[in-house]
């Protein structure tokens, strides 16, 4: 009987050990985004752009050239370097606060002018990288530290839901939410990150694909318990599945 | 190539095209809105990208990622837009990316005006954004000199992997004169090996400000320094009008403001009057040398500027000891006329004017 290789670390993900917490989904994003850049075959063109937030070190992790942005300005980052290369594959990796707070702007406008790159925006209702603060996607009642009696929605509102919210805009565009709190889930996130990938290898369309993830420390849960907080709070606010086709009807 | 009549903002747009510019973000706001307008129409022409930003917050990052992809590629803005781009300009600097800047500036603090000012001299050559880096800032004169410098600054920006700034005011933006543009002996960009487009069998390119270990922050630091001093020995620009000649005032101004004291000097000199003055051409590196040695040779200095007196700081410490420093500024987009500034370098001349002095004024009265 000869050894066969039946499962290997994709080339587009480098060697290095991540600094990303124990239980943090973080990792099985990265490893779906490597996947989806190897299968496609993209990898030797693609262009990462990092954000700020517990994400800025992905250029370690990613076996592919990087750009690291100013807090929130990923797209606009990705804007230049793809009307400048439209050759080069392009993607934002952004957290909830780096895309949800401060990069509003920078997102709904590059979603509207329809530029033809990918955002991989991961939401895990919290700013992680400052240590646990309300960020606009934190639950009602969650508790952080600069909301340390739970999320008053009278006081600031409802969180976003970024998916839906890209989704409104009339220019054609793929936006997907998915999670990967179980592994059917983690496999249902893969292709619609390859979906991602394969629209803007196509020069077709903007793509978004919103990730719902975990942070077991800022959340002061255990790994497994942060999945299941995933599935019983964030599942019934935040909708996963398709919410623009470039199929759509314009 | 013969020379045609433009605008200054349409000749600031088609130097950067002659310069082998081909991607311009910016967004609106007077008083150089016709550069925007010029290339949204210009840039088709020549297979080039032009595109309207949300922002100028926005504009100045897409100028990050086109640097880093490789591109030359610049934006124009007018002073509150600059200060919006201040916070990339500082993370542009820090990761060593080839950006040129077109400043057109008016009036502030706030909105300010939308008249000609030079009152953003502290932002452009003393910081704007956070950390230590310095833009290396041009100050033109005329619509020529505007032409000239925007090319210059591609060039300049490219060879210091550093964002470069041509600083302006309405008057360059908005008169129109007769320029011509350079179409042989322009350079092609260097090779930028560093740039990110893909790996293809290499490793990875990083383009990055941030370095947590402080020894690695510390050599980047070490490292921008170092293209700061060779700035300091290699670029410094001016223009000497008689002021390597004993003077009695010696005028230092730049910019639309040397042009006007030149014609006060003219007239005061064709009364045998030893008027002198030194123009910086470059503001950051700022020809320090040039004003020690011209001051040593003149009794009095007269800084004149669009402002209530910023390059005159830097005039201060550059002057000979003991010269008497005086200052001559307006603001609120009021220019002076030849005379106004004549009046001011007789009453130098006459030791009517009383020059800055490092006793606080009220201190001295008492």
């Amino acid at each position: 009987m000869t050894a066969a290789t039946i499962f290997q670390r994709p080339q587009s993900l480098t060697e290095r050990i991540t600094h990303y917490c124990p239980g943090c989904t973080h990792g099985v994003i990265h490893r779906l985004v490597a996947e989806s850049l190897d299968e496609l075959g993209l990898r030797e063109s693609t262009v990462g752009i990092a954000p700020v937030g517990c994400a800025v070190l992905a250029y370690h992790y990613f076996a592919c050239d990087f750009q690291e942005a100013p807090h929130g300005r990923a797209p606009a980052l990705a804007t230049g370097a793809k009307r400048a290369r439209p050759d080069l594959t392009v993607f934002t990796y952004q957290g909830d606060g780096d895309l949800a707070s401060i990069g509003t702007a920078e997102l709904i406008h590059a979603a509207n002018r329809g530029e033809k790159f990918t955002i991989i925006f991961v939401n895990n209702a919290i700013y992680g990288m400052t240590g646990g603060q309300m960020a606009p996607t934190t639950m009602p009642g969650q508790v952080t530290s600069t909301s340390p009696a739970g999320r008053d929605v009278d006081q600031v509102g409802y969180p976003l839901r970024v998916a839906e919210l890209v989704a409104t805009l009339r220019t054609p565009s793929y936006v997907e939410r998915v999670s990967v709190h179980s592994p059917g889930h983690i496999i249902d996130a893969k292709r619609a990150i390859r979906q991602a990938f394969a629209y803007q290898k196509e020069g077709r369309c903007f793509s978004l694909v919103e990730v719902l993830s975990t942070c077991p420390t800022n959340w002061g849960l255990t790994p497994l318990a942060s999945l299941k907080w995933v599935e019983e709070n964030m599942l019934p606010y935040y909708p996963l599945g398709l919410k623009k086709s470039p199929e759509d009807e314009v | 190539m013969a020379k045609k009549l433009m605008k200054g903002n349409e000749a600031i747009g088609e130097a950067a095209i002659a310069a082998g510019c081909r991607h311009y973000f910016a967004y609106p706001i007077t008083p150089q809105t016709e550069v925007a307008e010029y290339l949204a129409r210009r840039m088709p022409e020549v297979d080039g990208v032009f595109l309207q930003a949300e922002s100028e917050v926005a504009a100045s990052n897409m100028l990050f990622g086109a640097a880093a992809a490789g591109v030359r590629t610049f934006t124009s803005s007018s002073s509150p837009g600059i200060s919006l781009m201040s916070e990339s300009i500082s993370y542009i600097a820090g990761a060593q990316l080839p950006v040129v800047y077109i400043n057109i500036v008016r009036g502030g603090p706030g909105l300010g005006g939308i008249l000609p000012a030079q009152s953003d001299y502290f932002q452009a050559c003393k910081g704007g954004g956070h950390g230590d880096y310095h833009l290396l800032v041009l100050g033109p004169s005329t619509v020529q000199e505007a032409v000239d410098h925007v090319m210059l600054a591609f060039d300049l920006a490219d060879k210091y992997r550093n964002p470069v700034m041509v600083m302006g005011d309405g008057m360059i933006g908005q008169m129109m004169e007769p320029v011509e543009f350079p179409t042989e002996g322009v350079a092609a960009p260097p090779p930028k090996p560093w740039a990110t487009v893909g790996m293809r069998g290499r490793p990875q390119n990083l383009i990055r400000s941030l370095y947590l270990d402080p020894d690695e922050l510390e050599r980047n630091n070490l490292e921008l320094r170092a293209k700061y001093d060779a700035m300091e020995r290699d670029e410094v620009r001016f223009e000497s009008y008689h002021a390597d000649e004993e003077t009695d005032v010696l005028v230092v101004a730049y910019g639309t403001m040397a042009r006007i004291a030149k014609t006060a000097i003219d007239e005061l000199r064709g009364q045998g009057k030893r008027i002198g003055m030194l123009r910086p051409i470059t503001l950051y590196p700022f020809p320090r040398v040039a004003i020690r040695e011209a001051s040593s040779r003149a009794r009095a200095v007269l800084v004149v500027e669009l402002s209530t007196g910023q390059m005159v700081e830097d005039v201060e410490w550059s002057a000979a000891e003991g010269v008497d420093i005086h200052f001559f500024g307006k603001t609120g987009g009021n220019i002076p006329a030849p005379e106004d500034i004549g009046d001011e370098i007789t009453k130098v001349l006459e030791g009517r004017a009383r020059p800055r002095t490092m006793v606080p004024l009220a201190e001295e009265a008492s």
